[in-house]
């Protein structure tokens, strides 16, 4: 069964290039655009994976994390935050909010497709 | 008709009550439950200053002077609200250094003379003597008025021998009385206050009777105040007393001088001093006093001018004393047992007054004439008796009993004459000369022993010349003739016009001559020379009461060398073994000393064992004993400065250090300041930087996705690779135009930007910014207009940052304008000294919350997904300009109803000076 992946970022770009990736990598793609969005997706899709920017508008990655993970009906969502602060104590913030892993911006799309295929891997 | 017998009855009666508040107060302060440590009691005590001769002698002056009775009551009421300071602080002085009367007072500040503690003494004495005598008159004539011993106009008719003489045997009650609750203790600072309790009752019972006696003259005889004053008014022999012109004297010099003795009387007599000082049970209590006793002052006079001219309407001019008013308005209509209660307030007035002066009085005469006396006697220093308590108790009473057979010999000998009836002024014109010698001491250094001397010899000569003299002689006892030619037939010797000094009357001018003496005398002879080590030390004592015990002040100026079992006898003499035994006892435990033989005798010891005796025996008398126990060593001026030096070095050391903790406090608050500022800059630094990072990482991660992506999958279609390569650009544009800002914020928040002023035409610019950015319009397909007047003055600034801020906000608009739908509208226009611009647009406008932070670094306006490219560097960078060249720049916009942008430059003025002026720093 194809994997579904939620892909969440304010970045016209960086959407277009995930996008490109995982669908190449054979998921199932949907995209929000904010916080608000992303949790309304995630509970109507129930996706497999949700690759979390931290930085957008609306509502922030992780405050979105924080809702998903407190979620026992969406215990299955497992959540791969990125983020451009790359500092260590944003990365402990994110993995303590319940995020299952952690990349920091710009990433190497090898590393990406490895840590979700993965993260995928573990159900 | 009262009987004598029933008369005498009531005041023995009134006289047992007395005895049983003065002995109910003992007994209760015995208990340690005093009923005179109260506010109430002290001002009520105070109220010993109106005497029966202000009792009957205020209707009679005011029924001869009319308003002339007033300013023995002004003065005392002003005093009081004026100089309570200087009542606390006489109080502070007398109860840290035990002096218990004004002839202490003085001899204590003056280096504890003897010389000088007798004159007061005399003075005192010589003033309060016949003022006594006073007292026991008025007590003997309304007796007379009341037994019918009188004739037709109401004059009591004196007959009768001594033996038979009522007035004696008052005398020796009042003197048993005086010497029972009086001389009780020794030590004088053990306050009286069975006669202060007795004393406050009276002055009650004599303002309830004068009322009484106001209420029935004022509504009983007439129909209220407004009747008589009316009545009094149509008769014009009686309207001349409402002026001060028409009553004789000596107009507003007269009042003020009258004013003036009144008032240095409320605090120099005796008896005042007395009261107010000596049996001051709390300082507090002066607060309270403040007030309650000018309002009995106010209370006790309401009735004094309805009572005058009701007597004087009734009875007629020149008829009866008015000095008997309140005795006689009463007989005169048949209230006889008013009278009767008048007559006990008159009794009040004069028992209160004679037991208070008595004391204080014989405690001067006993401390500052007797004990001198004695300690002169050779045989009394070698006969060791080691107990002298009843000795002194003794002197005290035989003190207190001779004073009052001095005033009744007084009464019997002056008896009707001048010299008894005018006393009461001449009385406060002796104690006035106390002032300058008591308030010098007090808040002046400079004073010594040889200038109060001199000026309380002079002002008391000047005193008898001008006044005691003249008194006796209109009594008949001297020749009259040199008040007319004057001393030898020196006109210029005249008492009451001396140095041909007229137009005052006689108390006025004597009050001017004898107080100029002593305060000339008094300051001259200080000056001359510098005050003796002794002196200088009381001086110190005495003036700095208030920062006793304060760093820097010394307790004691003692020094030299004594042994504890010679000063404990010594002092046991005078007080008695076993109060002596208390007091050193406390005084050990309060320095952490199990048993008063392990005392040192150092100085505090010293100090406090001659403040015991000073106590009992008087302050100069304390001295001499105690330097006859102890092996002294003489201080000197120098020695005594020397003490003071170190003292203030002490002083000023500590005063140095607590500025230096202050600054040190100072200093750390600044720097803690700064710190915080240096935080919180570090942290701004911080946001910014990882805004920074956040916006360069960006882009950073679309190109090297992109790159990776195209780098490893050859197999990407073309049209897909020519898009991710178009991505791959516009990121990299991005990043360059993010360093490029970056840098240029940080330029100009530095101060390190390159500013080129010229004068530059606004107009001009505008219509090149739009020419600039009309591909950007066309591409969105928006309409631009522009509102632009036919020329505006030249402004400077630096073209091409104005032109930043225009293309800024030319492409913001362009960028938030609906597709195909903008309308953008720029407007120039000239506002006084500013020239403005608007860029209004038809875009989605700006919510509230984000019209202020869109002024802030990385922080863009807009829905994110539609968000243009931008740094949030922009608008940030904008405002900075403007700001620079002294402008300002806002938006004002409504959600959904578009924005304007404005930026408005001043004309010449400001910005240019402010340009030029940081193109010279740079």
């Amino acid at each position: 069964m194809t994997k579904k992946i939620l892909i969440v970022d304010d970045e016209q770009n960086i959407v277009i290039s995930l996008e490109f990736l995982m669908k190449r990598e054979g998921y199932e793609v949907s995209v929000a655009s904010d916080g608000e969005e992303a949790v309304a997706r995630i509970r109507a899709e129930q996706p497999d994976l949700v690759l979390l920017d931290v930085m957008m508008p609306k509502k922030g990655g992780f405050e979105v994390c924080q809702e998903v993970k407190s979620d026992a009906a969406l215990k299955g969502v497992r959540i791969l935050m990125l983020t451009a602060k790359g500092r260590d104590t944003e990365v402990a913030k994110g993995l303590a909010m319940g995020a299952d892993a952690y990349m920091t911006k710009p990433f190497s799309t090898k590393d990406l497709v490895e840590k979700v295929r993965g993260l995928l891997a573990e159900h | 008709m009262l009987s004598g017998g029933l008369i005498v009855s009531v005041s023995f009666a009134y006289l047992l009550l007395l005895f049983a508040v003065a002995h109910f107060a003992d007994r209760r302060a015995g208990e340690g439950r005093s009923v005179i440590a109260n506010p109430w009691t002290y001002a009520l005590s105070l109220a010993v200053y109106c005497t029966a001769w202000t009792y009957f002698g205020s209707v009679g002056r005011a029924a001869s002077g009319g308003v002339w009775f007033l300013p023995i009551y002004l003065g005392p009421t002003l005093g009081f609200a004026l100089s309570w300071l200087i009542i606390l602080k006489m109080i502070r002085i007398a109860k840290t250094y035990r002096i218990t009367s004004i002839a202490d007072f003085i001899a204590s500040r003056y280096g504890k003379s003897h010389l000088l503690g007798g004159l007061v003494s005399i003075i005192a004495l010589v003033g309060t003597v016949p003022y006594i005598a006073l007292q026991l008159k008025a007590i003997s004539s309304g007796y007379a008025l009341l037994i019918g011993e009188h004739d037709g106009a109401y004059r009591p008719i004196h007959t009768g021998s001594w033996m038979q003489d009522s007035t004696l045997y008052i005398a020796l009650v009042l003197a048993a009385f005086t010497v029972f609750f009086g001389t009780r203790h020794l030590d004088a600072t053990e306050r009286h206050e069975g006669m202060v309790a007795a004393v406050a009752f009276e002055s009650v019972v004599k303002l309830v009777a004068f009322l009484a006696v106001g209420l029935f003259v004022t509504y009983g005889l007439f129909d209220g105040f407004g009747d008589i004053f009316s009545r009094a008014f149509a008769d014009a022999e009686l309207a001349s007393l409402f002026t001060l012109a028409g009553t004789g004297d000596a107009g507003y010099g007269g009042w003020f001088a009258m004013t003036l003795l009144a008032m240095l009387s409320v605090i120099f007599l005796p008896r005042q001093f007395q009261v107010a000082v000596v049996e001051n049970v709390n300082e507090q209590h002066l607060r309270r006093a403040t007030w309650v006793f000018p309002a009995y002052m106010l209370a006790i006079n309401i009735f004094v001018l309805p009572i005058a001219l009701g007597g004087l309407l009734l009875f007629g001019a020149g008829q009866a004393d008015p000095d008997t008013y309140v005795l006689t308005l009463p007989l005169a209509h048949g209230q006889e047992w008013l009278a009767l209660l008048a007559f006990v307030g008159g009794l009040s007035a004069a028992t209160g007054m004679v037991i208070v002066e008595t004391i204080a009085v014989s405690t001067m005469v006993c401390n500052d004439l007797v004990m001198p006396l004695l300690l002169r006697l050779r045989r009394f220093k070698e006969a060791a008796d080691p107990d002298l308590t009843g000795l002194l108790l003794g002197i005290r009473r035989g003190a207190i009993l001779a004073v009052l057979l001095l005033g009744y010999l007084y009464f019997r000998l002056a008896g009707e004459a001048y010299a008894l009836v005018s006393i009461g002024l001449i009385s406060f014109a002796a104690v006035a000369q106390f002032a300058p010698a008591m308030l010098g001491g007090m808040y002046w250094r400079g004073g010594t022993r040889d200038g109060a001397l001199a000026g309380l010899a002079a002002g008391f000569l000047l005193w008898a010349y001008t006044l005691m003299l003249p008194s006796f002689a209109k009594s008949g006892w001297l020749d009259a003739s040199f008040l007319e030619h004057g001393l030898f037939g020196l006109a210029w010797l005249r008492p009451e016009q001396l140095f041909g000094l007229q137009g005052l009357d006689n108390i006025s001018h004597a009050l001017f001559w004898s107080l100029a003496a002593n305060i000339g005398c008094y300051v001259l002879v200080s000056v001359l020379r510098s005050p003796t080590g002794r002196e200088a030390s009381q001086a110190t004592l005495f003036v700095d009461v208030f920062q006793r015990g304060q760093a820097g002040l010394p307790a004691s100026f003692w020094r030299g060398s004594a042994q504890v079992a010679d000063l404990l006898p010594l002092v046991a003499r005078f007080l008695g073994t076993r109060r002596t035994m208390e007091v050193f006892s406390a005084y050990a435990r309060e320095r952490g000393v199990a048993r008063v033989e392990d005392l040192k005798a150092d100085a505090g010891l010293v100090h406090f064992a001659e403040t015991q005796l000073a106590g009992a025996i008087g302050s100069a008398s304390a001295r001499v004993m105690v330097s006859s126990v102890a092996q002294e060593e003489p201080l000197g001026l120098d020695e005594v400065m020397n003490i003071l030096d170190e003292a203030s070095q002490v002083r000023a050391y500590s005063h140095q250090l607590e500025e230096k903790s202050r600054a040190l406090e100072a200093a750390t608050d600044e720097l803690r300041r700064a710190n915080e500022q240096l935080k919180e800059l570090d942290r701004l630094k911080d946001d910014f930087m990882s805004s920074v990072t956040h916006e360069l990482r960006t882009p950073l991660t679309s190109i090297r996705a992109f790159s990776e992506m195209l780098l490893d999958d050859p197999q990407i279609d073309l049209a897909e690779r020519t898009r991710f390569l178009g991505i791959i650009v516009s990121e990299t544009e991005r990043l360059t135009r993010l360093v490029n800002q970056v840098l240029d914020m940080a330029k100009i928040e530095s101060g390190h930007a390159e500013w080129h002023n010229s004068d530059i035409d606004l107009r001009a610019l505008v219509e090149h910014a739009v020419d600039t950015t009309a591909q950007l319009f066309r591409d969105r397909g928006a309409r631009v207009e522009q509102d632009l007047p036919e020329s505006v003055p030249t402004l400077r600034a630096d073209h091409d940052r104005v032109m930043q801020v225009m293309l800024n906000l030319l492409s913001n608009a362009a960028k938030f304008v609906p597709q195909d739908e903008g309308r953008v509208r720029v407007a120039l226009r000239r506002e006084g000294d500013l020239l403005r611009v608007d860029v209004t647009d038809n875009g989605p406008g700006i919510p509230p919350e984000f019209l202020v932070v869109i002024f802030e670094k990385f922080r863009q306006g807009g829905d994110q997904r539609s968000r243009p490219q931008g740094t949030g560097l922009g608008l940030p960078i904008s405002k900075q300009i403007v700001e620079h060249f002294g402008g300002r720049l806002w938006v004002v916009s409504t959600p959904g109803g578009g924005a304007t942008f404005s930026f408005a430059l001043p004309l010449g003025g400001r910005g240019e000076s402010a340009a030029a002026a940081h193109n010279e720093i740079e």
